[in-house]
């Protein structure tokens, strides 16, 4: 027997990473929130790998928090080792990751949803979704309670329809034995909602105390800790830190393999779920390159109380005793005990084609969806999502105009377009040769790009925001400034760049010039600027790389240019496509569906050709004519 | 889209001496500027709107005069497509007229698409509205065509050496991205040395390309096409038919055409140059034996061999050494005369030539023209003359393609000189990959997906 329990603004469906980002949102917006957890035990949870960032991904978190979200602090306050990565390379794809203490980071987003206004947090399983004239109307729990609300965040993750491999074993479970929800998939299909199933996997964990790591290398956290959030100061977060270590596959592990591959469930043809390719499992990896000797495989901590370590590179879904003797054929791991078995999950989610930008589905008003309900994968991406989405519900119930960033203003922009337009056949991973702007995309400069957005959106306070503001004065400054001193050819100079091994000058030369030496930077040429004024640190590593790289930088500027002036082309969703003279039939059955906001999103949908967006362009033309000699 | 100047060759290819080339968009002044010479250097920009200028087109590379031109300056928003339109009328034959297009095309300005400067001229509202269908048509028969373009040149070696390219490209691509995007995986680096090397390597092979297509014969001259036979056997009737005017002396008399006429004529957009030869034949008249012998050398360098056999006399010895020079050649037999008592044995010629090699003819026929000329495109099309060396009709497309690919891998060797990061030679070596992918129309960012993943082993 269902009842009424109450009227709400905004109801979120799910707790992890996407949900949390989704709720904070629109409570923080000022919305009524209650956000509906399978467990309350598993807010946040991270059942997979225990870090936060990456290449790329650190780039969403950072852009996660210019906009006001969570997951940056988050991990700030809960990390127990930090690196930048690819600090070798350029800085567009300097990448800042960190190992979590994956049970505080649970608890304390839990406590901060807690302590968070208009937000309710409740265990309970959504089991309806209910719509009237293809708007939603409210939420209905297992036990028959109804929420009356104004919008729905979907972001369910692997919980729908979930089930578990174990070699042979299946479970019909969730993540890590929590209960999976069953119902919600057939309230979806009967809203007329186009389902996947998508596969993932997670590694065993084994016990820290039966591993030899003086058979390992070490893999260390940074002296110098950079935080994830703008607004988190760095000498606050000091800590001592935790070691990754690393360790490698041979012979022995591939012939165990090999030998057990029809105990395989992916092998053996049980999955039919479509699984990623950057996330093989071990059995894949062997198949498929068979011709290499070995494969990396790293022992991660899960945290600061727990002796239990995440062996990052061997997925598997074989049965649990071929996995342990794989496991113990390695360097270090000869005696090694598992604590927990790897497994292969598989899930329902949606083809995110049916989204619009906003996260809203385009048939039903008031419905959005998050995270890897929506075919990605990864927290990052996920709560990357679900801050978008939150924002917009809120937006749209304040009667406000919708944030949408798109591909040049930042990675979200790209994962999200990439889903809604393209779609995508596996689990979607972020990775920064997906973004073409790569270079103006940094995540040094996240707040610089992204932060006026949140401040509008309202997320992001007047205090902060004018910070900002500051910076980026002190920035252009300073920039102005180095284009404008002009050092001379004396000896001071000269015996500087003796040094320094570079070539000594014959006229006399701006300093940003010199700046973009090799060998030259910001930092060293402080030698021969007298008057240089002490500016924060976060100042000059702009100056630094805008100076630096600001033939690149231009380019890039110029073709994004040229990207904004198809973007800002818009098409309207009532277009009947099948109707415009020229389109092949193919172009206009793929944008039909799509619905594409702009002209240039429908470049971007596949099997459409720059013919057809040609015929869009005269198309669009003869409306906006006909428009005015109607007026 | 609508933003960068477009500019292409106005007149039909090969019909007359005179060319026209135009140039439409905001910056056809930067780009007209450099490389006309007019009486007092002037600046094009600050003439009158709709007045012609006197000068030269100047190759600023090699610092020589391209053509003798007159310059005609139309400025928006008084033109046909509403912007400022350049119109450079060229008088050195179709040759020149292409250099001057290339120049254009060095200088910034895109290769127009058929149609773009109608679609221009809709898109800035010149149009009315009830035109707006015909400009749609007019995109749609380019989408025809450019696939049935699409569909040859797959079969063409040019695409297929573009596709090894693209190849190489995103082979050493991935490789870096794969190393960027999975830091802690042991993908072994390429390292700087080898990536110039391999971009050395890459130039050198697009050289290549654009040298072929420099020499290309097909693209700047026609296909070079020689009418042979003995004389009086109707060369001359056949090329002002299939020119549609009397240039040619046609008499009856054997031996009237003694010198070479070249004509150009234009089938299906594939050019055709057409060389009519004296007559060939053993010959005691001196300025007959020049003739006669240069005749010989341009059997040898033709791409394609028209041979004239007579209906109404029986073969001679003449024509009989006739085919036997053509032999080896491409070529197309015509039996001439179908309009008067035939005397010729056919089935000797049937026994030595395959049976669609030869068509049988009246010059003074039209409906025999148009089956000729549908003959030569078939066999343009279906690439039996002379495809190894030749890049096709859309081949300054490719060769401006071409062009800004190796430009972009300069830029990436500067990349690596400056020592600067692999995510700024990325840069240069995506732009590189899109523009090669111009010609064979792929996206970058999927193939490299794929690639990454198809080639290294990475991940949880």
């Amino acid at each position: 027997m269902s009842y009424i329990a109450s009227n709400i603004d905004v109801a979120v469906i799910g707790g992890g990473h996407a949900g949390c980002e989704a709720a904070l949102a629109t409570a923080r917006l000022g919305l009524n929130t209650v956000l509906f957890a399978i467990s309350l035990d598993s807010i946040a949870m991270m059942p997979c790998n225990p870090n936060i960032g990456g290449t790329s991904k650190g780039h969403l978190v950072r852009e996660i928090d210019a906009l006001g979200g969570e997951m940056g602090k988050n991990i700030d306050k809960t990390f127990i080792q930090s690196r930048m990565l690819n600090m070798g390379k350029g800085p567009a794809v300097h990448s800042l990751r960190a190992q979590a203490d994956k049970y505080r980071y649970s608890k304390e987003m839990k406590k901060t949803l807690e302590n968070t206004e208009n937000l309710l947090i409740k265990q309970a399983e959504i089991v309806k979704i209910h719509v009237e004239d293809k708007k939603v109307k409210a939420v209905e729990t297992a036990n028959g309670a109804i929420y009356y609300c104004k919008a729905v965040i979907i972001a369910t993750g692997t919980y729908l329809r979930a089930c578990c491999f174990i070699g042979d074993t299946i479970e019909y479970t969730g993540p890590n034995g929590l209960k999976p929800a069953n119902r919600l998939t057939e309230c979806l299909k009967e809203l007329g909602i186009e389902l996947f199933r998508f596969k993932t996997g997670t590694p065993a964990r084994v016990d820290r105390r039966t591993i030899d790591f003086s058979k390992m290398e070490e893999q260390p956290g940074d002296k110098k800790i950079i935080p994830f959030s703008f607004e988190t100061d760095p000498k606050s977060i000091e800590r001592e830190q935790i070691s990754c270590w690393l360790t490698y596959t041979n012979e022995k592990t591939h012939q165990i393999i090999r030998d057990n591959l029809h105990r395989s469930a992916l092998y053996g043809g049980k999955i039919e779920g479509v699984g990623p390719r950057y996330c093989p499992s071990i059995e894949d990896k062997v198949v498929r390159f068979a011709d290499k000797e070995r494969h990396q495989v790293f022992l991660e901590p899960e945290g600061e109380d727990t002796n239990e370590m995440y062996v990052q590179g061997m997925s598997s879904s074989l049965p649990e005793d071929v996995q342990l003797a794989m496991l113990r054929s390695l360097p270090g791991l000869e005696n090694c005990e598992m604590m927990r078995t790897a497994y292969a999950i598989e899930y329902d989610c949606i083809n995110p084609t049916q989204l619009r930008h906003t996260l809203e589905f385009k048939e039903i008003d008031g419905l959005f969806s998050a995270g890897q309900f929506n075919g990605s994968s990864g927290y990052e991406e996920a709560a990357a999502q679900g801050i978008v989405a939150g924002i917009n519900a809120a937006l749209k119930i304040l009667g406000r105009e919708p944030m949408i960033i798109d591909r040049s203003e930042g990675y979200i922009g790209v994962l999200i377009d990439d889903l809604v337009t393209k779609g995508t056949k596996e689990p979607y991973r972020m990775m920064t040769s997906r973004a073409e702007y790569r270079l103006l995309l940094r995540q040094d400069n996240a707040d610089l790009r992204l932060t006026e957005k949140g401040y509008r959106a309202g997320l992001i306070s007047k205090e902060r925001y004018e910070k900002l503001i500051e910076k980026k004065r002190l920035i252009e400054e300073e920039i102005k400034r180095m284009k404008e001193t002009v050092v001379g050819v004396v000896p001071s100079v000269q015996a500087f760049l003796e040094v320094h091994n570079s070539t000594p000058l014959r006229s006399g030369m701006p300093l940003s010039e010199l700046i973009k030496r090799p060998e030259l930077d910001y930092y060293k040429i402080k030698e021969i600027d007298p008057n240089r004024k002490e500016l924060p640190e976060d100042v000059q590593e702009q100056v630094n790389i805008q100076l630096k790289y600001e033939g690149y930088i231009k380019r890039q500027l110029i073709q994004v240019e040229q990207f904004r002036k198809l973007e800002n082309k818009l098409l309207k969703e009532d277009i009947d496509y099948h109707q415009i003279k020229g389109l092949r039939i193919e172009a206009a059955q793929k944008l039909q569906a799509i619905k594409p906001r702009s002209i240039g999103q429908a470049s971007r949908v596949s099997g459409v050709s720059p013919a057809d967006i040609s015929v869009l362009l005269v198309y669009l033309e003869q409306m906006n004519r006909s428009k005015n000699i109607n007026k | 889209m609508i933003e960068d100047t477009i500019a292409a060759i106005s007149t039909p290819p090969g019909t007359g001496g005179i060319g026209i080339i135009r140039l439409s968009g905001k910056d056809v002044f930067s780009i007209i500027n450099p490389i006309f010479k007019g009486k007092k250097n002037q600046d094009l920009s600050k003439v009158r709107s709709h007045s012609i200028h006197y000068g030269h087109i100047i190759d600023k590379e090699m610092d020589k005069v391209i053509d003798e031109v007159l310059v005609m300056v139309m400025k928006a928003p008084n033109t046909y497509t509403k912007e400022d339109i350049i119109e450079i009328n060229c008088h050195g034959g179709i040759v020149s007229v292409r250099k001057v297009l290339e120049q254009v095309l060095k200088m910034g300005a895109r290769l127009a698409e058929p149609g773009e400067f109608t679609k221009r001229a809709f898109l800035n509202g010149r149009i009315d509205l009830s035109q707006a269908e015909a400009v749609i048509d007019i995109i749609e028969a380019k989408t025809d065509m450019s696939l049935s373009t699409a569909m040859d040149q797959l079969e063409g070696s040019l695409s297929h050496k573009i596709g090894e390219l693209r190849e190489e490209l995103i082979e050493m691509m991935a490789h870096i991205e794969a190393a960027i995007d999975y830091p802690e995986y042991d993908i072994e680096e390429l390292g700087y040395d080898l990536v110039r090397k391999r971009i050395e390597d890459i130039r050198a092979k697009i050289q290549r390309l654009l040298d072929t297509a420099d020499s290309g014969k097909i693209l700047r001259e026609g296909v070079k096409t020689a009418i042979v036979g003995k004389p009086n056997v109707g060369k001359s009737s056949l090329l002002n038919a299939l020119l549609r005017e009397q240039r040619a002396i046609v008499t009856n008399i054997p031996g009237t055409t003694r010198d070479v006429l070249e004509e150009y004529i234009n089938i299906s957009g594939i050019p055709f140059k057409l060389i009519d030869t004296a007559g060939i034949r053993e010959t005691e008249d001196v300025v007959e034996q020049i003739g006669v012998n240069r005749s010989k050398d341009i059997i040898e360098s033709a791409d394609l061999i028209i041979m004239l056999l007579d209906l109404s006399t029986s073969l001679t010895e003449e024509d009989r050494y006739i085919m036997n020079l053509i032999e080896n050649k491409k070529k197309l037999v015509l039996l001439n005369k179908t309009d008067l008592p035939l005397k010729l044995d056919k089935q000797e010629i049937y026994n030595r030539f395959s049976q669609n090699e030869i068509l049988e003819i009246s010059a003074k026929n039209k409906k025999d023209i148009e089956r000729i000329e549908e003959t030569l495109k078939e066999m343009f099309m279906s690439g039996k003359i002379n495809m190894e060396e030749s890049v096709m009709i859309t081949n300054l497309r490719h060769k401006d393609a071409l062009i800004k690919a190796d430009d972009s891998l300069k830029d990436a060797l500067s990349t690596i000189d400056m020592g600067m990061p692999e995510d700024c030679l990325s840069i240069d070596l995506t732009n590189a990959y899109k523009y090669l992918g111009e010609i064979t129309g792929e996206s970058v960012q999927d193939d490299l997906i794929n690639k990454i993943f198809s080639q290294f082993c990475l991940g949880k």
